[in-house]
């Protein structure tokens, strides 16, 4: 008798969650931002970069910083060219590109506290 | 299949031959510019040679690396960072007066480089000694073992950082040689600079390149390295001590 | 032979109080910690000449204590005297504790000390400061199974092999830390070899110093009897000591003072340092070094001379440090000989140092530490003895 009750209990309390998720819009938690102003694709798949662009960030800046390798794909001063809002030309802010989704997810990045987070002056030509 | 003696004398000479010729292949690498997406070499070792007659009163070299590298001050000066600074010197007994730029010497043995506990002070393949700010826990040993107080610790929080160049509070910084623009060819701020309005004083290149003009003053003119007693090889010399 | 029985402190009286006013240091440390690493270092007293302060005084001064509180321990198990051997296990707590405390105070003063698990996962061999590390961390280890050889029946045997073990990972850890310092070229008042063993002698002096006053206040804070025989002993041991700290800096200057390169920095240190020269021969010598020596060996030594003794010692000894790392820095580098120098990175001058307020917070807080963790140790586990009555000890020692 108190396993089926337990069992009711549980599976009621799940459903209640997803009701209560499916029917609220954003509430308190702000969700990410995706607003991609410029350029047409990532410099790989939206799942992969997704997935593992904080894999990719932490081999290529050793190869950048400690053996001078300095592809264009991989710099993250290039993301940030691109990624960067066409409002505030930053990648922060409430709806930055990095810090909207890292603060959805509570993930602390703290790349930005040496790296610029600005896109360069459009006079100062394209560096690549 | 077992080799016999004959076949295995053909291909070590073989082997040998192609070992031999490797280094030539790299030299003509060495003439033209590098790839972005290549490693530094170390076939390279990049330095400066400043002719210190030639060092007015200007500081065009200091304010030229400050704004390239975004190094801007708070107004106090005793934790402002300083990458390079002009030094006044005047002999004790003589009077004379003169007058340097002193930056990180980008030393062959940089005791920087030894001293840091996480390995974040290093020196590239070229010759150039730069912090990995990635790794920098701010222990600021390394302050403490440059023989030339070329390392500032960053005492505030940074902002408005040149995208070139990252800093940020917390971590230990000296000038970098403007790896950024010696990755791409060009020469440091303050050597452009210095050409450009000053006293033409200052001159960088490739140590290492035959044909570099660098390399042939440092061979035929007089030039000394600063603390040169300490035997660290810098890459930065002096003219006019 | 009787045996030693070991009992908790019974935390009466006033150890509620004591440890709820070490919390409160301990607290006051972690907010200076913070007001730091949130506003960064301008706000304390270092700067760009002056690069480790306080904090660092007095994480060095606990670090270097800690491997000297483990003397006591290494007198019993490793070179045999029986008549120390109740006070092993407070010996080995102590160089625990204070260990903690100095290295607390070194973690947090990191311009990053978030990137402790960096530190900890990524060495670089050549340098001392990595070793360090490694051997800190380490001390912890073997320390704790020191300690448990001499918890652990079973294993009480076996206390003499840990605790040599253990002496000689703290000679190495004492070396490395001297040599922190003795390894920089670029300093005048550093670059010496004398640093590393001019280090090993303050540890036992030091070490033994704190580990008297504690024995002290424990005793009469939980009530077990401590009588003057040991007091007697432990406080010849440090005149020994203290001695022989003297006979290294003696050495150390008057070998400086024979090298026509050095005499700038040692007329800075001995005469035109201003602060620097006060605490030179009023800290480290005469508190610190002539003060004790006649404290101990006057004709009517007393517990309270004993005491008075290590709390000089302790005091020198920070003044020590103090002159040691601050001094060395303050002193200009000699990058031009024979030349004045001037710039505007504060070359050629003595570098000005005034230690701020959250610098001394969190100093004090790594202490309180360290204090907070022994007694809280003490009420949890049997460190100390019933009893250390003359009669008692000297009977263990038959």
């Amino acid at each position: 008798m108190k396993r089926i009750v337990a069992l009711a209990l549980s599976l009621l309390l799940t459903a209640a969650g997803f009701v209560h998720a499916a029917d609220k819009p954003a509430g308190r938690v702000p969700v990410p931002a995706f607003k991609i102003d410029s350029g047409e694709t990532c410099v790989a798949p939206t799942q992969e970069m997704r997935r593992d662009h904080m894999k990719m960030l932490f081999h290529q800046r050793d190869r950048t910083v400690r053996q001078g390798i300095r592809e264009p794909r991989f710099s993250l001063k290039n993301c940030v060219e691109c990624h960067a809002s066409r409002d505030t030309g930053s990648v922060l802010g409430t709806e930055g590109f990095c810090s909207s989704c890292h603060a959805y997810t509570a993930v602390k990045i703290d790349c930005f506290e040496c790296h610029s987070s600005m896109r360069q002056a459009k006079s100062a030509g394209a560096r690549k | 299949m077992s080799l016999g003696r004959r076949e295995f004398l053909g291909w070590g000479a073989a082997a040998t031959a192609g070992a031999a010729l490797a280094p030539v292949i790299n030299l003509v690498e060495l003439a033209q510019a590098r790839s972005p997406v290549e490693a530094a070499s170390a076939l390279r070792r990049w330095g400066l040679l400043i002719d210190i007659t030639k060092c007015a009163d200007c500081d065009d070299c200091v304010t030229a690396c400050h704004n390239e590298n975004g190094v801007s001050g708070n107004g106090r000066p005793e934790t402002d960072a300083q990458w390079i600074r002009k030094v006044g010197l005047r002999d004790k007994r003589t009077g004379v007066a003169q007058t340097l730029p002193m930056m990180c010497q980008h030393c062959e043995e940089p005791p920087c480089v030894d001293v840091c506990p996480t390995g974040a002070s290093f020196k590239r393949d070229d010759g150039i000694v730069l912090v990995d700010k990635h790794t920098c826990i701010g222990c600021r040993y390394c302050v403490l073992a440059c023989p030339y107080g070329a390392r500032s610790f960053i005492h505030e929080t940074v902002t408005g950082q040149k995208p070139d160049v990252p800093r940020g509070k917390g971590t230990v910084e000296s000038c970098t040689l403007c790896v950024h623009r010696v990755d791409r060819g060009d020469a440091p701020a303050c050597v452009e600079a210095c050409n450009r309005d000053g006293g033409k004083a200052m001159l960088f290149g490739d140590l290492n390149d035959p044909s570099a003009e660098i390399h042939r003053r440092l061979h035929s003119e007089p030039s000394t390295q600063v603390r040169a007693d300490l035997a660290l090889n810098t890459g930065v010399r002096y003219q006019g001590l | 032979m009787a045996r030693t029985q070991f009992r908790e402190i019974e935390g009466r009286g006033g150890f509620y109080a004591l440890l709820g006013m070490l919390v409160l240091v301990v607290l006051a440390g972690l907010g200076a910690a913070w007001y730091m690493e949130h506003n960064g270092h301008y706000v304390t007293g270092m700067s760009n000449r002056i690069v480790w302060g306080m904090p660092h005084v007095f994480a060095v001064f606990l670090i270097v204590a800690a491997s000297g509180a483990l003397n006591v321990a290494s007198i019993a198990s490793v070179f045999g005297r029986e008549i120390y051997k109740p006070l092993t296990r407070l010996s080995g707590l102590l160089a625990m504790t204070l260990l903690a405390g100095g290295l607390s105070v070194l973690v947090l003063d990191l311009g990053r000390p978030d990137r402790l698990i960096v530190a900890m996962t990524n060495y670089n061999f050549k340098s001392v400061f990595a070793w360090n590390i490694f051997l800190y961390t380490g001390f912890f280890a073997v320390v704790a199974l020191y300690l448990w050889t001499m918890f652990e029946r079973r294993m009480n045997g076996h206390t003499g092999k840990a605790g040599l073990f253990a002496f000689f990972w703290r000679l190495v850890l004492t070396t490395g830390t001297g040599s922190i310092f003795g390894f920089l070229v670029a300093r005048e008042h550093y670059n010496s070899a004398l640093m590393a063993p001019l280090f090993i002698v303050m540890s036992f002096s030091f070490g033994l110093a704190v580990f008297m006053l504690v024995l002290m206040g424990v005793c009469r804070g939980a009530g077990r009897p401590l009588g003057d025989v040991l007091i007697k002993r432990l406080a010849n041991l440090l005149g020994v000591f203290v001695a022989a700290v003297l006979y290294f800096v003696l050495v150390y200057h008057l070998t400086n003072l024979y090298v026509t390169r050095q005499h700038e920095v040692e007329r800075f240190i001995l005469v035109s340092g201003g602060v620097y020269t006060a605490l030179f021969w009023i800290g480290q010598i005469m508190v610190g070094g002539i003060v004790p020596l006649a404290l101990i060996f006057a004709p009517r030594a007393s517990r309270i001379r004993s005491a008075l003794a290590a709390a000089c010692v302790i005091a020198g000894g920070m003044a020590q440090l103090y002159v040691l790392i601050i001094g060395g820095q303050a002193y200009p580098q000699a990058m031009f000989a024979d030349k004045e120098v001037a710039s505007s990175f504060f070359d050629g001058v003595v570098a000005a140092y005034t230690p701020s307020l959250p610098e001394i917070l969190l100093g004090t807080g790594g202490t309180a530490l360290a204090l907070a963790l022994t007694i809280v140790a003490l009420k949890v586990l049997p460190f100390v003895p019933q009893s250390l009555a003359d009669a008692e000890v000297e009977s263990s020692a038959a």
